[in-house]
């Protein structure tokens, strides 16, 4: 188990991490994700709007184009399996007197190494997809764009979703508003159990893990609202972290910063800590003003020292505590 | 423990391997906790990974380093393989039907595990004391569990041994005995190699840096 | 003095729950009384409880994981009905969301290890042993411990539904959730405790056949001669062995943390929970082919005994059948390509997991081409191999799709990924232990099932499962995930009402198993199998009676090749007699014993002090099952001797059969 896998993602702060920050790789897309292959999308597409396969960004349009070109592909061995299998146990039924009986027949080269081939062929054209698919659809990856990316950091509570502006200097629960056609650089992680970050329509969800932070790059299309939830359980609150993402035109967007910048509350420790207790908020809330570097302090949690878990009492995570 | 009883019969012992039937009790019983100790080993490769993935995560703490005693876990070490010939002495007197030689070796094997048990007791101790106890971070937590769970295995091994020598002593030496006797010292020279692991990987290594 | 055991652990404000343990009591009482009334005590202690015969305990465990199915099952269909309905707020439904929790992770974990688990477990005990020519596993004491010990789990698996709570985890448990600070009551110490004890029972059993396979095989029976079953028992368990003891590391780190302030998986101090993540799957990817690789054999011992050829392409099903016992160490990421691995190490496992579907793929050909050119019997078990072949390629296919990365972080956790394990695994696991069932329930009692109430049943769970799930696949696609006890999206509704109905359609599946057990016994003289092969077999499990005797042969088989019991019928046929009468040698058989029976005792003792932090208890579980090997350790005759006159005369009787058998097929 090299040291990759386990701490996949490095906390923040640490060398590992600094340098993913400066060296994003930002690759153009494979042209084989971007064809919709075999024509079969706008069939499927009918049933399901607002799920997968209904993508309002490129990442989604990619995920979704990979999801059925494996699937197509896969049927043309699935199909003909399944109805040989019905064939042959219909026309070789005992009670068939035309049907010819082989009881030696158990072995033919030949046919072992079409049945070893078939398989592998298949999988080393998948495998290729998977390859290709990892690489261009890493959620680490940045989206190529003239415009610079909006930074957005993400921490999942119990069981609500802080979104934190750190450039615009606000922050939000349960809403998440941001301009369309702009790169989202989201960096993630959480303050209590673990979650998966997911806008289904969006494409590519990922955990957001305590002490360690992910990082997603995704883009909607055009503006619109979007449904957003964790797709990790998380305890007892867990159908309720949901979350509506409203894509805005530029203007609308910056109209919308410019109206929550210092309105309403201030996200302090006080009002962090407020946030960190279990519970469900039914509707968004707004702070105008967040303290600085919140973000790192609820990352730095793993490096607390335990005596400071019970300071800090019944409920709450020693980043708390670190704050001050 | 096999239901079928065929005679240690030296031509099938020899021949197992093959499609020569079912093998004698000795080589199964020998094999199926040959089987065990491996699954043993996976065990605490489990730990092991833990201790390497957790070594850093120390949380501000000290580090292995700064907490482990080289000349303790020397001391150790000699007492553990020294039992480990103890051991093998007592298979010696075992196969040689000797009551009062097997009795002898086996205490000296239990005796060297006691000391080597209460060494690591001590140590335990010492740095539970001094605020460096499992819960203080990740890494202690990581440490303590993989050489404690080898501690554990020599407690075992040591009541194993206790019932073992109690049985020589009042019922002699029986095929049966003798079968669990050689699973006994598979199982404490199998701990040797973990302690090996241990000392290179754990302290060695750590104090190294 | 009680730990933290008080009267509040009684569910009395949970009406469900409540009646529940209410009516399992009622049942074990009648059930206990009807024992009583009967006398049979004395029988079940002497000829169950306490036997150490690899068939009492293979039908101990198949029993324990019918029942168990039950358990699971209903929980299923609580989830079914639930979310049919729980469009709304936290109060729709009829299940709190705490209740709920706890169903879901009782659930699955109660599936796994209780029901699928003990029905592979328990075919393998039952017939490897007779397959591979052996008179018993090579350890029939310890064989009993084990089935003892998983009894002992399940045993504390349902206490918790009366004393206390159930985990609220999931059934892998994945901290922090399952972590002191976030599960605060006995749920996670209920689920680690059972399943920990349960797991010791099932490496134990693990190297028990690892040994029988490798060291008792009859005289002849090289192991390329052995039957696929053998083959496909082999690499599970050598899985089970290589792969339990990481799960026994694994949940003793969790517990630490639980009982003792560690600090594996907390998220301070240190603590990094993936690390708990990737050890589970490390575990966990494995177990899934401990539990399919024994269908697969299965199924192809179906197969070719219904289409009258042997196993086409033997060699090549061995091959894949060692394949995928490899590679299953080495795909153990692909459940958590969310995490954010890395491109390169995502696209690793991705490809490794689509690499086992290469032998997977094959031996669906190589049953293809067993059917080919054979006479199919269309027979209950043969049904449910179709039915698995169908079904199994279509969840192997969206297995592959889920094995891509990037169709990965679309449907990870999604109702997709339910639907694709259920697929397999009702698919796969639960049909190959119910035709495991249907195939050899005769040699185990000596009479059949009744075919009508099979079939019933294989088309109740085959239409009920793709009625049940298929709804599902597109519920995934559609953005809903898993475990949620609400929604809010109006439009998944008609989908998981229909996925109810296909539930519900299972448990006709389930009543026609129970219809068809009771019928068959009452028309056991009808259905009898008096020739001890049925089917028209081909492995050594038919040689003997049906049952067989405690001893399974008079004299060990003389295996000459592949099919062995296929080629001494053949050769009897051909010469029209049977071969000369053997010189019969008294055999020696291991003694009952209750030391299983004994030791589950006290690990349900130690178990429950444990939960419960009865620390004096926990200390009386443990000296009691240290004396408890100690007096097995002093016991003196292990065995006793069934006379070679009484092995003649057995054998007299059975070769009188055969050989009328011999006469009748020459006749015709």
């Amino acid at each position: 188990m090299s040291e990759s896998i386990l701490q996949a993602v490095a906390p923040a702060g640490s060398p590992a991490a600094a340098a993913n920050a400066t060296a994003s790789p930002q690759r153009p897309r494979h042209p084989l994700l971007r064809s919709r292959a075999f024509g079969v999308a706008p069939l499927l597409l009918t049933a399901c709007s607002g799920g997968v396969l209904d993508p309002k960004g490129p990442i989604g349009d990619a995920e979704r184009s990979i999801l059925l070109n494996s699937f197509v592909i896969m049927l043309f061995v699935v199909v003909p399996v399944i109805v040989l299998t019905l064939a042959f146990a219909w026309w070789f039924r005992a009670s068939n007197p035309r049907a010819k009986y082989m009881p030696d027949w158990v072995y033919s080269g030949r046919i072992e190494f079409i049945v070893w081939s078939i398989p592998a062929l298949v999988v080393m054209f998948l495998g290729g997809i998977a390859w290709v698919g990892s690489h261009d659809l890493d959620p680490w990856a940045r989206i190529e764009s003239k415009k610079p990316p909006v930074e957005i950091q993400v921490v999942s509570l119990d069981w609500k979703w802080l979104f934190i502006y750190p450039d615009q200097g606000i922050a939000t629960v349960n809403e998440l508003v941001v301009p369309a056609q702009t790169p989202l650089h989201f960096h993630l992680t959480s303050a209590t159990v673990m979650n998966s970050f997911f806008v289904p329509q969006l494409g590519s969800q990922i955990y957001t893990m305590a002490g360690m932070e992910s990082q997603l790059n995704l883009l909607a299309h055009a503006p619109g609202v979007f449904d957003g939830l964790s797709a990790q359980f998380s305890g007892e609150g867990f159908p309720e972290m949901r979350f509506k993402l409203r894509a805005l035109a530029d203007a609308d967007y910056a109209a919308w910063i410019d109206g929550r910048r210092g309105a309403g509350d201030r996200l302090d420790a006080a009002a962090y800590r407020t946030l960190l207790q279990p519970g469900v908020e039914k509707q968004p809330r707004y702070f105008g003003a967040v303290e600085s570097n919140l973000f790192q302090h609820i990352l730095m949690q793993s490096h607390t020292l335990p005596a400071m878990k019970a300071q800090a009492g019944n409920g709450e995570t020693a980043a708390s505590a670190h704050m001050h | 423990m096999s239901a079928v009883a065929i005679a240690d019969d030296p031509q099938r012992l020899a021949a197992h391997h093959g499609g020569n039937g079912p093998a004698p009790k000795r080589i199964v019983v020998g094999y199926g906790f040959w089987v065990f100790l491996l699954s043993d080993f996976i065990m605490f490769s489990g730990f092991f990974a833990a201790y390497a993935a957790l070594k850093n995560a120390t949380a501000g703490g000290l580090g292995a380093r700064e907490l482990f005693d080289l000349g303790n876990v020397a001391v150790e070490t000699v007492c553990l393989l020294l039992s480990s010939f103890t051991c093998g002495m007592a298979a010696l007197a075992v196969s040689v039907r000797n009551r009062i030689w097997t009795q002898f070796w086996l205490l000296a094997t239990g005796l060297l595990g006691l000391a080597f048990f209460a060494l690591e007791v001590r140590e335990f101790h010492e740095l539970i004391e001094a605020g460096n106890g499992p819960q203080r971070s990740a890494f202690l937590s990581a440490f303590f569990t993989l050489v404690g769970c080898h501690g554990a295995h020599i407690v075992a091994g040591g009541l194993w041994l206790g019932t073992m020598m109690a049985q020589f002593w009042f019922k002699g030496f029986n095929e049966m005995l003798i079968r669990r006797f050689m699973c006994f010292s598979l199982f404490w020279h199998a701990l040797d190699i973990v302690w090996v692991a241990i000392f290179t990987i754990v302290y060695l290594m750590g104090v190294a840096g | 003095m009680l730990g933290k055991l008080t009267w509040a652990a009684i569910p009395t404000d949970e009406p469900i729950a409540l009646i529940t343990v209410l009516v399992v009591l009622l049942g074990i009482g009648a059930v206990l009384a009807w024992i009583t009334v009967k006398g049979h005590w004395t029988y079940l202690w002497k000829e169950w409880i306490t036997s150490v015969d690899h068939k009492r305990v293979g039908v101990m465990y198949f029993l324990l994981g019918l029942v168990m199915l039950l358990r699971g099952f209903a929980d299923a269909i609580m989830m079914r009905t639930h979310q049919a309905l729980a469009v709304g707020g936290a109060d729709a439904g009829y299940l709190a969301p705490d209740h709920f929790n706890q169903i879901f992770s009782a659930h699955g974990t109660i599936m796994i290890f209780f029901t699928a688990m003990p029905f592979m477990v328990g075919l393998m005990n039952y017939v490897v042993p007779l397959q591979i020519g052996a008179r018993d596993v090579a350890y029939p004491t310890l064989n009993s411990v084990s089935f003892w010990i998983t009894a002992a789990g399940m045993a504390l698996i349902n206490i918790s539904l009366g004393v206390g709570v159930y985990s609220r985890a999931g059934w892998l448990a994945y901290p922090p959730l399952s972590e002191l600070q976030f599960s605060p009551d006995v749920g996670v110490d209920y689920h680690l405790w059972a399943l920990q004890i349960s797991g010791v029972g099932t490496l134990m059993s693990g190297i028990n056949l690892v040994a029988t396979i490798f060291k008792m095989r009859a005289p002849g029976m090289t192991l390329t001669r052995m039957p696929i079953f053998c083959w496909t028992a082999l690499a599970s368990n050598l899985l089970i062995v290589a792969a339990f003891p990481i799960l026994t590391a694994t949940f003793a780190m969790l517990l630490l943390d639980r009982y003792l302030g560690f600090h594996f998986f907390t998220n301070d101090a240190g603590g990094n929970a993936m690390m708990y993540v990737n050890l589970i799957w490390a575990w966990g990817h494995p177990e899934v082919y401990i539990l399919i690789l024994p269908a697969f054999g299965v199924f192809s011992e179906v197969i070719s005994t219904f289409s009258g050829k042997p196993l086409f392409g033997y060699r090549s099903m061995i091959a894949a059948t060692m394949v995928i016992c490899v590679l299953s160490f080495m795909v153990w990421l692909h459940h958590f390509f969310t995490m954010g691995g890395g491109a390169d190490v995502n696209a690793f496992f991705g490809i490794m997991t689509m690499i086992i579907s290469v032998p997977t793929g094959v031996k669906v050909f190589n049953w293809m081409f067993t059917m080919y050119g054979g006479r199919v019997r269309f027979t209950a078990p043969v049904l449910w191999t179709i039915g698995f072949m169908i079904t199994f390629v279509i969840g192997g296919m969206t297995g592959v799709m889920l094995a891509i990365p990037p169709n990965d972080f679309l449907l990870h956790n999604s109702l997709f990924l339910i639907a694709h394990f259920h697929n397999v695994v009702i698919g796969g696991v639960v049909f190959g232990a119910l035709a495991g069932y249907m195939y050899w329930f005769p040699k185990a009692f000596g009479f059949r099932l009744h075919e009508g109430w099979g079939k019933a049943s294989f088309w109740f769970w085959c239409i009920g499962f793709y009625i049940a799930f298929m709804p599902l696949y597109g519920l995934g696609l559609m953005g809903m995930t898993r475990r949620m006890q609400h929604y809010d999206n109006p439009a998944w509704q008609p989908w998981l009402v229909v996925a109810m109905f296909g539930t519900v359609l299972i448990f006709f599946g389930i009543v026609c198993l129970v219809i068809q057990l009771a019928v068959s016994i009452r028309r056991r003289e009808a259905l009898a199998d008096t020739t001890g092969d049925p089917w028209d077999g081909r492995s050594l499990e038919w040689i003997t009676t049906s049952p067989p005797p405690s001893f399974n042969f008079s004299v060990l088989p003389d295996v000459r090749g592949e099919e062995a019991y296929w080629g001494i019928k053949q050769a009897a046929l051909r010469a029209r007699r049977l071969a000369d009468k053997p010189v019969y040698e008294p055999i020696h058989l291991p003694h009952n014993s209750p030391t299983g029976f004994f030791t589950a005792f006290f690990a349900v003792v130690l178990g429950f002090a444990m939960i419960w932090h009865i620390w004096w208890l926990a200390i009386l579980g443990l000296v009691g099952a240290f004396a408890g090997f100690v007096v097995f350790a002093w016991r003196d005759e292990d065995e006793y001797e069934v006379p070679a006159a009484e092995v003649a005369a057995y054998d007299e009787q059975r070769r009188a059969i055969r050989q009328s058998l011999v006469d009748t097929e020459a006749r015709a």
